[in-house]
């Protein structure tokens, strides 16, 4: 009925959630690994999505794609389900629990009590691990949050039917298989090369490396296109992209190349070490622009030249992107 | 980002810390606690600067007899009418009729009661126009 669940606070909810099932299941896995394998990083500046009225830039693949891709290509047998009954959907998940199954689920942050306040929007593709149930109360595990949570069974019902982009509709899924003997390394070199796919070879400009260099065009016209204060609202918003709790710092550039890292052990290559060095001298990069982005906002910038400084920053991270991901893509390429 | 590094800036967790990916004297990568970024601090701060602004000015439609108090619920919750209408089980043209004082004021004590639950406040409050609004009445 409880229990114990080996909670871990990880950067990011996604890859947190898949990592910390695994470990429960008897694989462990680090985020970091979690987030390589599914393939988590991207880039993409799609200016015809909106979320208040503000163009969408992510610095991740799509909600659900890293645990995806994760458990296919790691052999983990999955089901998941998702229901119109609200009812409904909370007694299956009293089920599982009963049975000793934790349970992972995609939420709405808005309604959650134990979220801190300055973070609740209504931003639908969290993810959380319920693990137990004590009275009308759940015990979450929720990978962002330091310690293991109480969460009221009316808060989680909102919480799982939230509304707006991306409702989770009560998704839930868990783990019902996990193979013996996983390989590693033939999962991370699929995991990278689709990483240098979307970031490199799509022949799209809004994606990738060139969905970089497009957004700093972008960027360079927003104070004559939009005016002083759209320009700086639409500023912050990218910084929150990159910035905001969940990407483990630098738009999800650091635990990559953390994943970078551990990867280089598994598959025995020195190299990958040096790309995992070259990786955080990337993301440190995103981070000046952040920083700077930042001092623009507060309205410490003096000249108004600054967003072509600011449009200078990210052509550079395109750059350096560009020749990383060709590179790391000859590395991983099929014998 | 080295682990020495990592910014100590408090002010969107409250007293919850984030993890963060940084290099250790080692070269190591490690998951290392963060209590918040000044920059991520000031663009988040200004998300709510916009949120503030939205609030008072529904405040003051209200006041001006324009906008049913129901527009300040919504608007401190972050919805626009058709989020809204979502979650009310409406059409979205339902919702912007129930924010006009006038249509809002015949409305059914239960579909009051609907948007009251909405709300997690009751409907005597949802009816009345609000006098004081503070930025941490949404926060919290």
């Amino acid at each position: 009925m409880n229990p114990a669940f080996p909670h871990r606070q990880t950067a990011h909810c996604e890859s947190g959630v898949i990592a910390n099932l695994l470990t429960y299941h008897g694989l462990p896995l680090s985020e970091a690994m979690a987030f390589g394998i599914g393939g988590g990083l991207f880039f993409g500046y799609l200016p015809f999505i909106r979320i208040n009225g503000l163009p969408l830039t992510t610095f991740r693949t799509t909600p659900g794609g890293i645990f995806n891709r994760v458990t296919k290509r790691l052999g983990i047998g999955v089901t998941s389900s998702t229901f119109k009954d609200q009812s409904r959907a909370m007694a299956e998940l009293d089920l599982l629990l009963r049975m000793g199954i934790p349970v992972g689920m995609q939420t709405g942050v808005y309604w959650l009590p134990y979220f801190p306040p300055a973070l609740r929007f209504h931003f639908n593709a969290h993810n959380l691990i319920a693990y137990g149930k004590e009275g009308d109360n759940y015990l979450i595990s929720d990978p962002v949050i330091g310690e293991p949570v109480v969460c009221a069974a009316a808060d989680l019902v909102r919480a799982r039917f939230a509304q707006g982009a991306l409702a989770p509709k009560g998704k839930m899924y868990c783990i019902t298989a996990v193979p013996k003997n996983i390989d590693l390394a033939p999962a991370i070199r699929e995991g990278i090369r689709e990483v240098c796919r979307v970031m490199v070879s799509v022949p799209f400009p809004l994606i990738g490396t060139w969905g970089i260099r497009y957004l700093a065009n972008q960027v360079e016209r927003w104070p004559a296109r939009l005016g002083e204060k759209r320009a700086i609202l639409y500023l912050g918003n990218l910084i929150r992209m990159q910035e905001e709790i969940g990407t483990g710092g630098a738009g999800f550039r650091f635990i990559f190349a953390a994943f970078l890292q551990e990867s280089a052990a598994v598959l025995g290559n020195s190299n990958f070490l040096e790309m995992s060095q070259r990786m955080t001298g990337i993301g440190d990069v995103w981070r000046e622009f952040a920083l700077a982005g930042a001092r623009h906002c507060k309205g410490r910038a003096e000249q108004s030249g600054d967003f072509t400084d600011l449009a200078r920053i990210l052509r550079r991270c395109a750059e350096l992107e560009n020749g990383f991901f060709r590179e790391l893509s000859s590395l991983v390429r099929k014998p | 980002m080295l682990k020495t590094e990592v910014p100590q800036d408090k002010e969107l967790f409250g007293d919850q810390r984030e993890v963060c990916y940084a290099v250790d004297e080692n070269g190591r990568y490690v998951l290392a606690e963060s209590s918040g970024w000044e920059p991520a601090n000031v663009a988040n701060s200004q998300a709510w600067d916009v949120i503030r602004s939205e609030v008072e000015a529904v405040l003051a439609k209200i006041r001006a007899g324009e906008l049913s108090p129901l527009a300040y619920y919504m608007a401190r919750n972050q919805m626009d009418a058709k989020l809204l209408a979502g979650y009310a089980g409406l059409f979205c043209w339902q919702v912007r009729r129930h924010l006009k004082p006038g249509p809002f004021r015949s409305l059914k004590p239960s579909q009051v009661a609907r948007y009251a639950t909405i709300f997690k406040t009751t409907p005597e409050e949802i009816t009345r126009i609000p006098d004081v609004f503070e930025i941490s009445d949404v926060q919290s």
